[in-house]
């Protein structure tokens, strides 16, 4: 593959990743789609996911995504997340910690309490990356 | 001429006041740093996602959401003011509150209403001396840790599109201080709502092709437009809080500074008054002896 697509992910935090890379798939929320470059424009929302970079067929790198957006122009490929880990910097045994912490919070609220729901994503959120791990 | 006990105890309570000016600075320094490093972190995704509705904005033309296309009025104005939860920071809170004074009352002399939201204590208790009528609810920074701003932005956002939905106003300012570097923080007056695409982002040339939407413009704005507005809370918190650190470790450098001086010049009038009674006492003894 000769040319390379230029891909950016930005979580509100940081800056996760930028740089040239072959080819990346990430979980759209009509279903999973794969970026090359010299992609057409293309825009969508995303859904909690793993975001998978490729150089050539081996995957570089995987990044576990909570919603956002992607972003394809020709100046290349950006995703815009509403929270990103690094599945090689996340520990799972760190993972199980945060979910009981989450829930400990959660069950600690008021039955109608607005943050609830909030809580509940949060819990989705980390057991989607303690899933993305154990594969 | 106050006596020498005296003036020893003012040397001694002006020296521990510039200690706490002193530590004061250095722990201002500290916080800057690391609320200057949060900003530039934070910087990319809001040039990102401003890039991202400025070209969704250009293909949905003036409709739209009603975030960003108005409520077609402009009768109620909510002015949003964002300060610092403490004092002891020079100018910062006060220039802020001065702007959202000026707004206010350029807005209530054009005939609108004005509702006012605060963010930060400070804000709060300057702008209730005259305008506590104005006043609707208040978000409290006090226990956001650390620069995760997350949090309070999303209460703020939320807070702002189910008002606006509701049809509680029609235009909606953020009145905050924007950083520009250690010395200059600008009190600046942005429109939150509607939406506005940010002026002088870059147009992106498509080569003529056609963007593909999925699932479509309307789904995907409606998604995007709260995010937006989140995101532009959450940059303004941050570069409060990176300019409130700066304004106060320049005030607490200046208040050290005062307090040598003053340290200085009391210094010298100690001296002086303990030198006039040694030469008083000194002629005492002289005239006493003479005198015999």
């Amino acid at each position: 593959m000769a040319e390379k697509l230029h891909f950016s992910l930005v979580s509100p935090a940081r800056e996760l990743f930028s740089g040239a890379v072959d080819h990346v798939i990430a979980p759209g929320t009509e279903g999973e789609f794969g970026v090359l470059a010299n992609h057409a424009p293309f825009m969508t929302t995303l859904k909690n996911g793993v975001v998978r970079v490729l150089d050539g067929d081996v995957v570089k790198m995987r990044i576990y995504v909570r919603g956002g957006f992607a972003d394809v122009t020709p100046a290349g490929l950006t995703i815009l997340a509403e929270e990103a880990r690094n599945l090689t910097d996340v520990k799972a045994d760190e993972v199980d910690a945060e979910i009981e912490a989450t829930r400990l919070k959660l069950l600690a609220l008021d039955k109608d309490d607005p943050k609830q729901i909030a809580f509940g994503e949060q819990i989705s959120y980390l057991e989607g990356i303690r899933a993305a791990l154990a594969n | 001429m106050p006596s020498l006990k005296d003036l020893k105890n003012r040397i001694t309570s002006v020296k521990s006041t510039q200690k706490i000016t002193k530590a004061m600075q250095l722990v201002a320094a500290a916080k800057l740093k690391r609320a200057q490093d949060a900003a530039t972190a934070a910087r990319p995704y809001a040039e990102r996602m401003a890039a991202v509705l400025a070209n969704l904005a250009a293909s949905a033309g003036g409709g739209g959401p009603k975030l960003l296309a108005g409520t077609g009025k402009s009768d109620v104005h909510l002015i949003v003011v964002m300060t610092a939860e403490r004092g002891l920071a020079g100018g910062f809170n006060s220039y802020v509150v001065k702007l959202a004074r000026q707004k206010i009352q350029a807005l209530q002399a054009e005939g609108k209403t004005v509702k006012v939201l605060t963010i930060g204590k400070k804000g709060r208790e300057q702008l209730s001396r005259e305008y506590s009528s104005l006043l609707t609810s208040h978000v409290n920074l006090a226990d956001v840790k650390g620069n995760d701003f997350s949090g309070s932005a999303f209460t703020v956002g939320q807070m702002l599109t189910t008002s606006y939905e509701a049809g509680e106003f029609d235009v909606a300012t953020l009145i905050y201080s924007q950083f520009k570097n250690v010395l200059t923080q600008v009190p600046t007056a942005q429109q939150l709502i509607p939406a506005r695409a940010p002026e002088g982002a870059p147009k992106i040339d498509l080569g003529g092709a056609i963007y593909t939407y999925e699932p479509d413009e309307a789904t995907l704005l409606e998604a995007l437009l709260p995010r937006y507005i989140n995101t532009q809370i959450m940059s303004a918190m941050l570069e409060s809080s990176a300019g409130e650190q700066a304004s106060r470790m320049t005030a607490m450098d200046n208040a050290t500074r005062n307090a040598k001086d003053l340290i200085k010049a009391l210094n010298l009038k100690y001296n002086r008054a303990r030198q006039a009674q040694i030469t008083k006492e000194l002629i005492e003894i002289i005239s006493g002896a003479e005198a015999l």
